[in-house]
């Protein structure tokens, strides 16, 4: 497989009056071409910031990257133009959001919107691009396509607001999709259907996918690389497997814990992981997990553990990553 | 029309008293053209004939897909919808037929926490005036100091540290302001709460405190929810009984066991198959059938079992008969014919 994406040491911050927010602080990770990977982690640890960094969507000047390279296809995106950038943008990399109510435009139709990213691309008239418009709702699964052209959004269910989305995002062919909890607000048979909607587009049309959620069915079923984010930083990756069946970092093995499973007894209590994330503009040079966790030493406090190879492509940034059981046997 | 307008005895837990009973509920809205004079050219049949009943204490799930009704059906229930047919009985009064003041007191009552933390609270209120707004418009507590203490125990209550008083909603994470969400519905001491997605929009960690946090209100309070979710796994772990919606219709009622161990509807097994597990060798050795075809339009719903076009089991007779709403086990109901 050849490289797509590589991200080394992204830093991104923003500079609040209550101090400067390490938002993104030191990401690396690769994505290769077709490949899908996953980024996991808790609200406001990063996730979405570590994305618009890669469009080239942070809010100047209240934010910046400051430092690292995102190469794709080997060009360093920070350093082109924005005039390149947005051929990149309208060509190459499509973004699906979180929230499909406050991405689309309230005001106008669907039709409207989704021709207008149609016309963009293609550069076709009105008649083709309405065309094109009503074949992309259909691939998106969505009934009526014809009448919902002339639709707002708001006449649309939320899980339908998504399919849009993601009509407007498959609109301009790219090469890679960065999808931002694209089903978080949806009940399952839609989210299977679109994540194998997308799982699809990814095998067939040799999209790579960055899919960024919190729900690590998800993730089991359909990443083949997954990176868990905390605080700005990765601090554990590698393959399903090993995040699921070998986790090395107590917040991996903390985040398994806190989740009902369909397969497993029901009645016990949830295992939550207790506190909040840290407030990224008040991060000491300690482990950022400190306050949560239940393996934290002194040794923890006096600097960030380092990114340690397991094996495979199995990484870990934890000082007592050996200590730690499996979630099978802390279970028993 | 569907077949539960035929039941007589609406599908309840067994020798409970019923608290909440939904009688072949129908909720359509009108959908209109025309920019100077609007005509009504079609309706949306959001919910179309359900019944159910909840007894004092019971969390009751409702899932289905986008679209099926499920918030609607909440709606309905908090009276902020005027229903077009059927009725709802709370305590044994049809809500619809409330006076002013009996009214006022069902607003009361019966409280709602929604899926977005955000858009639900009003970005200029600080904390504690969010929960003391609806003390004060109630008239549960006319004293404003003593009121200002219910606000701190109330936070207390929720697990959050009194200092968010003063503080205003966009100060705040998604879960702590779910649990301001939380403690606004339980301000003026419900009995009864509709929780529409109300921890869907959480992460994982915050997830299961909250979780934890909406059933120990529960055990503590005696609170009747219902629990309105698209993730399975969460209403499997919370929910006594679960009723599965499918286009404004509802397809299967049991309880939760007996739902999750052995569903009987194809409409439900297709949810169950599409749940990821948490677990990539479970989720490799598992056959994913994806429940295909689109969703029908609720504005042009199919005849006969609305499930039909996407049904495995389909059978011709599904095309034209409604399938009725069936007891096929003690407490397990059941919309289809072919099983
Ligand atoms: N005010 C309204 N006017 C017209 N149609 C409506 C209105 N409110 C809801 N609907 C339609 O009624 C149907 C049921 O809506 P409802 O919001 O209850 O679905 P839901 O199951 O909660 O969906 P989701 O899970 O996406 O929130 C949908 O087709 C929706 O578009
Ligand atoms: N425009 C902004 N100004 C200040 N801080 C921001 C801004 N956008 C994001 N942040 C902060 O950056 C961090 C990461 O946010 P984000 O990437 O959105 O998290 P998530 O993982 O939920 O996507 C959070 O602490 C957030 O508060
Ligand atoms: S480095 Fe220490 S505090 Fe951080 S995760 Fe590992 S054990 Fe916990
Ligand atoms: S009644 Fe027919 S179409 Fe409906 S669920 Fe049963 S088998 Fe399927
Ligand atoms: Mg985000
Ligand atoms: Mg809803």
């Amino acid at each position: 497989m050849t490289e797509l994406l590589k991200i080394q040491g992204l830093k991104t911050q923003f500079f609040t009056s209550a101090g400067t927010v390490k938002a993104v602080d030191g990401v690396t990770y690769d994505v290769e071409e077709g490949e899908t990977v996953a980024v996991v982690g808790e609200s406001g640890c990063g996730k979405s910031v570590t994305a618009l960094s890669i469009m080239r969507l942070v809010a100047e000047p209240a934010g910046r990257v400051v430092d690292g390279n995102i190469l794709f296809q080997g060009n360093d995106l920070l350093q082109l133009s924005e005039e390149e950038m947005r051929k990149i943008r309208g060509n190459n990399i499509a973004m699906v959001f979180q929230e499909p109510m406050t991405s689309l435009n309230p005001v106008l139709s669907i039709g409207l919107q989704l021709t207008e990213t149609v016309q963009m691309h293609l550069g076709v008239d009105d008649a083709a691009a309405r065309a094109r418009a009503v074949e992309l709702l259909g691939l998106v699964g969505m009934s009526d396509a014809e009448r919902r052209l002339d639709q707002y959004p708001h006449h649309l269910s939320g899980g339908m607001r998504q399919r849009v989305m993601i009509a407007i995002a498959l609109s301009c062919e790219p090469k890679l999709i960065i999808a931002d909890e694209p089903t978080t607000a949806l009940d399952v048979t839609i989210q299977a259907q679109i994540l194998e909607l997308m799982k699809n587009l990814t095998r067939d049309l040799g999209v790579a996918m960055i899919i960024i959620t919190h729900n690590l069915g998800v993730v089991a079923r359909y990443a083949d690389r997954v990176n868990v984010m905390y605080a700005g930083k990765i601090i554990e990756s590698g393959t399903a497997e090993d995040i699921y069946h070998n986790p090395k970092h107590p917040y991996t093995l903390a985040l398994l814990k806190s989740v009902p499973r369909l397969d497993q007894p029901r009645g016990a209590k949830l295992d939550p992981v207790e506190g909040q994330p840290p407030d990224l503009a008040r991060l000491d040079e300690g482990c950022s997990f400190r306050p949560r966790c239940r393996y934290a030493t002194d040794a923890c406090a006096a600097s960030f553990p380092p990114t340690e190879l397991i094996d495979g492509i199995h990484y870990s940034a934890c000082f007592h990553k050996d200590k730690l059981d499996s979630p099978m046997k802390e279970a028993s | 029309m569907s077949a539960a307008a035929d039941t007589t005895t609406a599908p309840g837990a067994a020798g409970e008293s019923d608290f909440l009973q939904v009688n072949n509920l129908r909720m359509y809205f009108p959908v209109t053209e025309g920019i100077l004079i609007q005509r009504k050219v079609a309706e949306v049949k959001a919910v179309d004939g359900i019944s159910f009943t909840m007894h004092k204490g019971e969390t009751l799930g409702l899932v289905g897909e986008s679209g099926c009704g499920k918030t609607t059906t909440g709606r309905c229930i908090l009276q902020l919808e005027k229903i077009t047919s059927g009725e709802i009985l709370y305590d044994g009064q049809n809500v619809a037929k409330l006076n002013k003041s009996a009214l006022s007191e069902y607003r009361q009552k019966v409280q709602v926490i929604f899926q977005d933390p955000f858009s639900s609270l009003n970005p200029r209120m600080k904390i504690g005036e969010i929960l003391a707004e609806p003390m004060r418009v109630h008239g549960i507590i006319p004293d404003a100091r003593k009121r200002d203490e219910r606000v701190m125990e109330l936070l207390n209550i929720c697990g959050l540290s009194t200092r968010f008083a003063d503080r205003y909603p966009h100060e705040m994470s998604g879960g702590q302001r779910q649990r301001v969400g939380i403690a606004r519905a339980l301000s003026v001491n419900p009995e009864f709460i509709v929780c529409d997605e109300a921890v869907s929009a959480l992460d994982v960690s915050i997830q299961a405190q909250v979780i934890n946090l909406l059933e120990d209100l529960r055990d503590e309070f005696g609170l009747t929810y219902l629990f309105i979710s698209h993730d399975l796994s969460v209403v499997r772990h919370i929910c006594h009984r679960v009723a599965v919606m499918y286009l404004g219709n509802m397809v299967e009622l049991a309880t939760c066991d007996e739902l999750f161990d052995n569903p009987i509807h194809p409409y439900t097994r297709a949810l169950l198959d599409a749940v990821p597990i948490p677990d990539p060798t479970v989720e490799s050795a598992r056959e994913h059938k994806i429940v295909t075809g689109e969703i029908p339009s609720p504005m042009n719903p199919p005849p006969g079992c609305v499930f039909h076009p996407r049904c495995e089991l389909a059978v011709d007779s599904c095309k034209q008969a409604v399938p009725e709403f069936r007891e096929v086990k003690p407490n397990h109901w059941v919309a289809c014919t072919e099983v």
